[in-house]
């Protein structure tokens, strides 16, 4: 029980991290390594704030705006400079490894002694859970603690995609979505398409970044390492989320990268328990990516094949 | 009123690929004026247009419109401008977004997008209005996607997004090229419907000998990066489809000449 409220908390923290990827990767058609970088910022600023003493809800704001200005920077490497998308945010994640170690200062924070967004979400789900005592499930029993980050992850998870879907229902929300779907028609509408991609960068990896610095404070530490392969992470979340869902529109994409973070993060809690050592995950996950980025063009080509040799 | 002030261009300079699709080309078009381009393949009728819509910068010249020198413009800040409907009907619009919202981005052309919201339901209501004046059904599908359209419906809904808010110039880029002939005439009915009741000024290139005998006012003929022949006023009225073909003709007989006379010189001098 507490393996799977566990991992659907965590399903839901990463929920920001799809998201975000969704955004560069689905709404812009960019494939944004910042991400890797930015889910470690956020972690980071939001660590170092909180040990300064920081309110947790401010610390973790700082570490999305901080996610914002990475992306800022990949978008003007690509759109300004013209750097090659993948280029661009290759820099800025290089970067990025330094800039977070300048920033902790070391390459572990921990968070376990500090006040942080943990606690209020055990202020949240006092009155509806208790605190410090046992749930009884069904016969499971459950942590209070434990039922409070939940809900508290789900509520943080509620506004924030809340807000995201009626951000994109704006004129600006719009004009981005746009300028991923027809670059040529926003500039013939009269907006500036390279700044839609340096807002939108900011926008996705400040989500990605608020992941982070969530995520470090439900983890009880912030690494220097923590946001390896997490761009993979969340494009097999976001793609999961498609099939899931299939359908384009922009709520319903929204919901679906949100389910396909939670139901990713419980396949992998699932094969970590049977077994699969937590070392090949990446490599796991690498392949999942693989196979399901090329998988529908294979089926789709069987099938084109079959109905060919139908006809003749 | 646009002045094009001697403009050239050439792309892939230096290589065997260079071409030179603008040589020193003037053009003044009065407010009001529908001018009509025709050319040959490759004339620079197209790059003219993207010239004035900013698409790449000019190597030398000047473009002014409404008394405003926009030579060093952005393509983006020119769109405030200018209206434009493209060759391709898979340029003009977002395919993967509703008919309402590619219309909400119309609306506010040429203006920085804010944080209201795209569509509201006094907003929906005049898109329904002025969709319907299309006569195309379109106006109960304001919530499809645009990517499930024909081509012809995709045109109209471009060119009424060009015109939504009444563009100083209007750039009509061959913008019947790709359509069957039913919607082509259709699109073209509502182009000069559309020119002669807001009396836009409006650049248009056409490969159909026919529109350009039957629409406009001024008709310019361009060869090479150079603009051949000009008509207006009777002159343009006089037009008609096969004598334009057959000024084509004479371009081509006299470059047949020139090579003809060319490769003579050659063989008795070198």
């Amino acid at each position: 029980m507490n393996l799977l409220v566990g991992s659907l908390t965590i399903g839901l923290i990463l929920s920001l991290l799809a998201i975000g990827v969704y955004i560069s990767f689905r709404i812009f058609n960019f494939a944004d390594i910042t991400t890797d970088g930015s889910i470690t910022l956020g972690a980071a600023v939001a660590a170092v704030l909180l040990v300064a003493g920081w309110n947790p809800v401010a610390a973790t704001l700082a570490g999305a705006c901080a996610g914002f200005l990475a992306g800022l920077v990949t978008g003007i490497l690509h759109a300004r400079f013209k750097i090659h998308a993948l280029l661009a945010g290759i820099l800025v994640m290089t970067a990025l490894y330094s800039v977070n170690l300048r920033i902790m200062g070391k390459s572990n924070v921990s968070l376990m002694s500090t006040p942080n967004l943990t606690n209020l979400a055990e202020d949240l789900g006092a009155p509806f859970f208790g605190r410090g005592t046992f749930l009884d499930l069904a016969g499971w029993s459950l942590a209070s603690r434990d039922a409070s980050m939940l809900l508290g992850a789900f509520v943080v998870i509620l506004l924030v995609a809340g807000g995201v879907y009626l951000f994109f229902r704006t004129n600006l929300g719009t004009v981005m979505r746009a300028t991923g779907d027809n670059a040529q028609m926003v500039k013939a509408l009269g907006s500036d398409t390279g700044l839609m991609i340096i807002l939108g960068l900011g926008i996705s990896n400040g989500l990605i970044a608020l992941s982070g610095a969530i995520l470090a404070q439900y983890l009880g530490f912030a690494d220097v390492q923590m946001g390896i392969g997490m761009v993979v992470w969340g494009l097999a979340s976001v793609i999961i989320g498609e099939s899931l869902v299939r359908s384009k529109r922009l709520g319903i994409a929204i919901c679906g990268a949100v389910m396909g973070s939670i139901l990713f993060r419980l396949l992998v809690a699932i094969a970590l328990r049977f077994g699969l050592n937590p070392n090949d995950l990446k490599l796991v996950t690498a392949l999942f990516v693989f196979v399901a980025l090329v998988l529908p063009h294979w089926f789709s080509r069987l099938a084109e094949r079959k109905g060919g040799r139908a006809r003749a | 009123m646009l002045e094009i002030i001697r403009c050239s261009k050439t792309f892939q300079k230096g290589t065997a690929n260079e071409v030179r699709p603008l040589r020193d080309v003037s053009l003044t078009v009065e407010e009001g004026a529908f001018v009509v381009v025709i050319g040959t393949n490759g004339s620079g009728k197209s790059t003219l247009l993207n010239a004035v819509a900013g698409a790449f910068p000019l190597d030398e010249g000047r473009i002014r419109l409404g008394g405003r020198e926009i030579t060093k413009w952005p393509e983006h800040r020119r769109a405030a401008l200018i209206g434009r409907v493209f060759q391709n009907p898979f340029s003009g619009t977002a395919p993967g977004m509703t008919i309402a919202e590619n219309l909400a981005m119309a609306v506010r052309r040429g203006r920085f997008p804010g944080l209201g919201w795209a569509l509201d339901r006094r907003t929906l209501e005049a898109f329904r209005e002025r969709v319907s004046t299309l006569h195309m059904g379109l106006e109960d599908r304001l919530d499809t996607e645009i990517g499930g359209l024909s081509g012809g419906q995709r045109q109209a809904l471009t060119l009424l997004m060009a015109t939504w808010q009444r563009p100083d110039l209007l750039l009509l880029d061959e913008h019947t090229a790709a359509l069957d002939p039913r919607s082509a005439d259709r699109i073209i009915h509502m182009t000069r419907e559309i020119v002669t009741r807001e009396k836009l000024t409006t650049l248009m290139v056409t490969h159909s000998m026919t529109q350009a005998a039957n629409l406009g006012d001024r008709l310019i003929m361009m060869h090479k990066g150079e603009i051949i022949r000009d008509f207006s006023g009777v002159e343009k009225q006089r037009q008609r489809a096969a004598n334009l073909l057959a000024h084509f003709d004479e371009v081509r007989r006299r470059e047949l000449l020139d090579q003809g006379a060319a490769d003579l010189l050659k063989e008795m001098y070198v």
